[in-house]
């Protein structure tokens, strides 16, 4: 009954709809958009961290001066949100050790180095050039075992997704190729250029999930990728959604409301309303590697920014350190200031660029001065409201600065802070430049760790309880052991036949025998006198 | 015939239901309100124990942190308790509405959180560590090895005192290497204002 209501609900209202809030940032893409996408030369090293995507890491399977092929497994998934890691280029494993991988601050992981020897001999590759040869269950291995997940940034693995998304009915899948945030135009050269390699990948993904419809979503002002797409879906069911030019369209929550009008409820997924979302990049990743067998080993990655003298879209290997591609497109240091992992909204601050390039990292730019300058001041806040009106998620960003700087975090909790996507509008439209997506990333870390401690907390509760349990109940033992002796010795008595009175006049009558036989002793001595 | 437009029969049953309405309404609230504070007197214990770490350490001077709770509702000070600290101290002045005050430093004092370990080589097996763990976080049989279950461990610092060969080392857990991420700098401190008041 449930699932009738979404898809009649889904099929009325497919067309595009406006979000709630959201900017229209410059979006700065056509810098990147001049070249086509261009293959990275093999570096020297590989960095590949174990985990690269949402959830657990993986587990290596090789030993340090293996020599490995290119596609060949390297780390095995462990557990059902585990992502399998495979060598990008033939080489000799040179470390399995922690290096710096791209996050905020200093962060290092667990991660394998591999040497590149330059030849690039690569494993034989299972071919299948029709995928309806095979059944959902049999695809969707073959999406677990090829290593992908969420290319847009989330980085959620792609067949856990899959797969909880089977069991729950889904009818619509949307392919998002919106790519809102400024500088990434990672999808948009993908769709430009292979177009058809998207929409079998979308075909394929519909097969798997078994979605009624299928829609790739793209924004309306990337006009070849839209001539493409066009070009490509006039034999497929697969059909194409024109979105307004906006920012966030392109989160999940929010594509979802702009292909649908359906709004995701705070505490439910997209697949309780029946809607399954992709990015554009995994469905190619999907393409590649159910029909060619190959396992996602590259991605395309926008390097751009203004101390690159050639801006362009790269299919880069993975584990290609980040200073190995700013290299590529020559930059100029003396310009060079900072670099971004991803947009310039969301995107994550590298603190230094010999980190690797992971199967999440949709674009690298590389700050200067004049575009980055350095943030103004914070003011206080003048209560002007443009930040209510820019949040997609319809919170109070106001209210939430506000219980944000006295970290009152059961306010938070009840104005919801954990449906802020962190997507930065509040920011970005802030007259008095306060950081506010700072300010709920705290908070948010706070109440987990809260959380946590709340957990632990009645963790040790219950064990203490166990604990004085315990002892009462050993201390009951010994009493009852103590008992136990002493009444044994009279239990067994009387088991006997043994009483008090008895006892006596058993002595009674024992003195009154030795008595008598001592005085008929005596008599019958004084007789013999 | 004319009726009056008032009579005082119908003024005097109008009165008596009046009156009995008002008597089901104000008895209702009053058996609502006692029904109410029965349940706050019983669970402000589970409330004030709520916010106590768990720790079961008894720097307080209690045995575990249930007791000391139960203390706190009766009228003891709320500043005992060094591994909750001041936040635990600023929370428990907000739940029970008293003044916050400093942490006591008669019962100790504020560490962060770190584990007990036991380096294995010197463990003589005396079993003296396993009885003094108020969560049963020690295994280990007598006379020998003996070891503390890192996830289980709340960091009480009772096992430390018992053994006779000191080798109960108390560790600050290594966490995977996460940003945190800090509140700007305007504002270093979330409680500032609070430990100012202290």
């Amino acid at each position: 009954m449930n699932q009738l209501q979404h898809s009649r609900k889904i099929a009325r209202k497919l067309r595009a709809h406006r979000i709630f809030g959201g900017i229209k940032p410059l979006a700065l893409k056509a810098r990147s958009l001049r070249s086509r996408i261009m293959p990275t030369p093999i570096p020297e090293m590989l960095i590949l961290p174990l985990l690269q995507h949402q959830g657990s890491p993986a587990a290596p399977i090789v030993n340090v001066g293996d020599q490995v092929l290119k596609y060949q497994l390297l780390a095995a998934a462990e557990g059902p949100l585990s992502v399998p890691v495979h060598a990008p280029t033939s080489g000799e494993i040179a470390a399995i050790t922690d290096a710096p991988v791209p996050g905020h601050g200093k962060q290092s992981q667990r991660c394998i180095l591999l040497r590149a020897d330059g030849v690039d001999n690569a494993i034989g590759l299972l071919l299948l050039p029709d995928h309806r040869a095979l059944s959902h269950w049999q695809l969707l291995e073959r999406v677990n075992a090829a290593g992908i997940c969420g290319l847009g940034g989330a980085g959620f693995p792609t067949a856990e997704k899959l797969r909880s998304s089977i069991e729950r009915g889904i009818e619509l899948l949307i392919i998002n190729g919106a790519e809102c945030e400024p500088y990434i135009s990672a999808d948009e050269a993908l769709i430009r250029e292979r177009a058809a390699a998207v929409v079998s990948g979308a075909e394929i993904l519909q097969s798997i999930c078994l979605a009624d419809r299928c829609v790739i979503a793209i924004e309306q002002d990337k006009h070849d990728a839209l001539k493409q797409l066009r070009h490509s879906l006039e034999s497929s069911s697969v059909e194409l959604l024109e979105l307004p030019t906006k920012y966030p369209i392109g989160g999940e929550k929010q594509i979802i409301q702009a292909v649908t009008g359906l709004e995701v409820p705070h505490d439910a997924l997209p697949m309780d309303i029946g809607v399954l979302v992709q990015n554009a990049g995994t469905a190619y990743a999907v393409h590649d590697a159910i029909t060619e067998g190959k396992p996602c080993i590259s991605r395309i990655t926008t390097l751009t920014g203004t101390p690159l003298q050639t801006p362009k879209n790269f299919e880069a290997l993975i584990g290609t350190p980040v200073s190995f591609m700013f290299e590529l497109c020559g930059i100029e240091e003396s310009r060079h200031t900072g670099s971004i992992m991803g947009g310039s909204l969301m995107g994550l601050e590298l603190v230094r660029t010999d980190v690797p390039l992971i199967k999440t990292s949709n674009c690298l730019i590389a700050k200067s001065r004049a575009e980055f300058p350095e943030a103004k001041p914070e003011q206080a806040c003048i209560r002007c409201g443009f930040c209510a009106t820019a949040c997609p998620a319809r919170l109070l960003p106001q209210q939430l600065y506000a219980y944000s700087r006295n970290q009152n975090l059961e306010q938070l909790e009840q104005l919801n802070l954990a449906d802020c996507i962190e997507c930065g509008a509040c920011d970005y439209v802030c007259p008095s430049h306060i950081p506010l997506v700072q300010y709920y990333r705290a908070s948010k870390q706070a109440i987990s760790s809260r959380d946590q401690q709340r957990q632990l907390s009645a963790h040790w509760q219950r064990r203490f309880q166990f604990h004085q349990y315990r002892l009462k109940k050993e201390a009951d033992g010994l009493q009852e052991e103590e008992r136990a002796h002493r009444i044994a010795p009279e239990a067994a008595h009387q088991a006997r036949g043994f009483s008090r009175d008895k006892a006596r006049q058993e002595i009674a009558a024992a003195v009154e025998r030795v008595a008598t036989r001592r005085r008929n002793t005596i008599a019958s001595s004084r007789e013999s006198d | 015939m004319t009726y009056p437009l008032v009579d005082w029969v119908s003024i005097q049953a109008l009165l008596w239901l009046l009156g009995l309405s008002t008597l089901i309404v104000l008895g209702l609230k009053i058996w609502r309100w006692l029904r109410q504070q029965r349940v706050q007197q019983r669970s402000v214990v589970d409330r004030v124990n709520y916010l106590l770490p768990q720790t079961q350490c008894g720097q307080c001077g209690y045995p575990g942190c249930l007791p000391y709770a139960r203390e706190i509702c009766r009228g003891e000070s709320i500043n005992k308790c060094p591994p909750g600290g001041t936040e635990t101290i600023v929370r428990l002045a907000k739940l029970l509405n008293r003044a916050p005050s400093p942490l006591n430093p008669a019962h100790g004092e504020f560490k962060s959180f770190a584990v007990a370990a036991i380096r294995e080589a010197e463990c003589v097996g005396c079993t003296k560590c396993i009885q003094a763990c108020p969560i049963d976080a020690i295994i280990g049989g007598s006379k020998l090895m003996h070891t503390v279950i890192e996830k289980e461990c709340s960091g009480c610092d009772l096992c430390v005192e018992p053994c006779p060969v000191d080798c109960i080392d108390m560790l600050a857990i290594s966490s995977p290497a996460t940003f945190e991420w800090t509140l700007p700098s305007t504002v270093i401190g979330a409680y500032s204002k609070l430990d100012s008041a202290l």
